[in-house]
């Protein structure tokens, strides 16, 4: 038996060797990772390891040990260069070819850079243990700090870097931070919160070139503004690790294109993770999510169907972000262009932004709201948020939870 | 000082672990596999993964749940008492030294 290969020793990846396991699936697991270490959780890695208030064991997600006792053979610092889909075999970089019965794409996704700016000395990005290594030494009192890209990553490293009394900027391309992933009411509330901290914001702004300039550098704007900056982070989005399943004649869209049961075009071959272009049963829309909820339960979901127990993924989304001790939580997934009702109180710092789409409630972002964020994943799962009007949501005197329990009736 | 912890399954299978101080119950235990405590998120209260029951006599010398523990409870497969806490909020210290924490039938 050739067993599972997995691409990617990522979350989802070293996920599907430790919920196949957990599943007794009996025969060889391989875990291919690009990176020297074992599998780790990245989301630390731009908040409290980066602020060094984490160590570096405690991001991994298992010890090292675990593989080995639980016969997954992982091989990290090794690349899959193709795969044969006929042959049921992948070669990796260094020519060693190794069967499969199934294999799983969990490639995850690369920073999109600046293309002239990247190896540049002071300029990062983030994704790996070892960018946050090289980004940690800069924030520090009296270092200045230029954030390019108000997104989830820009945003964390600032408040990080802000806490340790950086001097930080963001430049934001669009005319509100987070904009791709939130509604404009909650982008304005992390906007003002971090402004109140002493970041400065910058919006509507680009990048218009990079300099070098001795051992600091300069950013110049699009508005002819020059910034001076001892490290500059790059925090522009992501693009799918596709290039793999493209050379197989794997169907691709935004991501490596999988049905609802995460099976791409060929029956052998499943994709999850950053990289999966999924039909979302909770949207309704075809798309990626790069989250830890989506790696983890997409891993699952393949990992129960490779052992007998399959089932359509149908997981509701949900995303959390951290920014000056304040807590985002979102469950579900909404286009930018959703309608927003607001429900809570902005003054006391509690409130949730219900999010609808064609009516029909797709999404809830809550700040110091938890029970609205658990009960809105309830009210997702269940089916129950399409019956929901924007009436019953912007009514605070009413929990979420109760109509939850209406819905069940 | 190393404060050890007990995991107790719902068989009665017992496995004791000596913890780096400053460390969560739901850490120890995913680095030491200990079965039972999956912990998705990582410790940042977005999953009830890492639930556990916690005897009397150690949840008195337990800070109080917070609000977002106290909701995210309401996640748990196994069935929520009044002695559940979600283990990432257990930090150990040498206060806690031999302190028993029971696992849920599930977590996920």
């Amino acid at each position: 038996m050739a067993g599972v290969v997995i691409v990617g020793a990522g979350l989802a990846g070293a996920q599907t060797a430790i919920a196949l396991r957990q599943n007794n699936f009996a025969g060889p697991i391989t875990l291919i990772g690009q990176e020297q270490v074992p599998p780790y959780q990245r989301p630390p890695l731009s908040k409290n390891y980066l602020k060094g208030t984490m160590e570096a064991s405690g991001v991994h997600v298992r010890p090292e040990l675990f593989w080995l006792e639980n016969d997954v053979e992982l091989r990290t610092g090794t690349a899959a260069a193709e795969i044969d889909r006929d042959g049921q075999v992948v070669t990796l970089a260094d020519g060693e070819v190794i069967e499969y019965d199934h294999l799983v794409l969990a490639t995850g996704a690369s920073n999109r850079v600046i293309p002239h700016a990247a190896g540049m000395p002071g300029v990062f990005d983030l994704r790996t243990l070892d960018d946050a290594d090289a980004l940690r030494p800069y924030l520090e009192p009296g270092s200045e700090l230029v954030v390019v890209g108000g997104g989830f990553i820009g945003l964390e490293v600032a408040a990080a870097a802000r806490e340790r009394e950086a001097r930080v900027t963001v430049i934001e391309a669009l005319d509100r931070v987070m904009a791709r992933v939130v509604s404009p009411e909650m982008s304005t509330f992390f906007q003002r919160l971090h402004e109140a901290q002493g970041v400065r914001v910058l919006t509507k702004t680009q990048v218009q070139d990079l300099l070098e300039n001795g051992r600091r550098m300069h950013v110049l704007l699009n508005d002819t503004r020059k910034l001076a900056a001892s490290c500059v982070l790059v925090g522009i989005g992501v693009v799918p690790n596709v290039e793999l399943a493209r050379r197989c004649d794997l169907e691709i869209e935004d991501g490596i294109v999988v049905n609802d049961h995460l099976l791409t075009s060929d029956p052998n071959i499943s994709a999850i993770g950053d990289c999966a272009f999924y039909p979302c049963a909770i949207s309704g829309r075809q798309h990626r999510l790069e989250s830890i909820q989506n790696a983890t339960d997409q891993a699952r979901c393949v990992a129960a169907r490779l052992t007998d127990n399959p089932e359509p993924y149908v997981a509701v989304p949900w995303f959390w972000t951290e920014q000056f001790g304040r807590t985002l939580q979102i469950a579900g997934v909404a286009p930018s262009s959703a309608e927003s009702v607001f429900r809570g109180r902005a003054a006391e710092e509690r409130f949730s932004v219900c999010r609808f789409v064609d009516g029909r409630l797709s999404a809830v972002e809550s700040v110091n709201q938890p029970a609205d964020h658990i009960a809105a994943r309830k009210l997702l799962a269940s089916g129950a948020a399409d019956r929901i009007t924007r009436e019953q949501v912007a009514d605070v005197d009413t929990p979420l939870k109760s109509l939850v329990l209406a819905a069940q009736r | 000082m190393m404060p050890f912890v007990t995991y107790i399954s719902p068989e009665g299978s017992e496995t004791t672990i000596d913890a780096q101080a400053g460390t969560s119950a739901m850490q120890a235990a995913v680095m030491n596999g200990v079965d039972g405590i999956v912990g998705d998120c990582g410790g940042n209260l977005m999953c009830a993964t890492c639930h556990v029951y916690v005897p009397d006599v150690w949840l008195s010398r337990l800070s109080d749940r917070g609000e977002i523990e106290d909701e995210m409870l309401e996640e748990a497969v196994s069935p929520r008492e009044d002695c559940s806490r979600l283990s990432c909020q257990i930090v150990l210290t040498d206060d806690l030294n031999g302190i028993v924490l029971h696992l849920p039938e599930e977590q996920i």
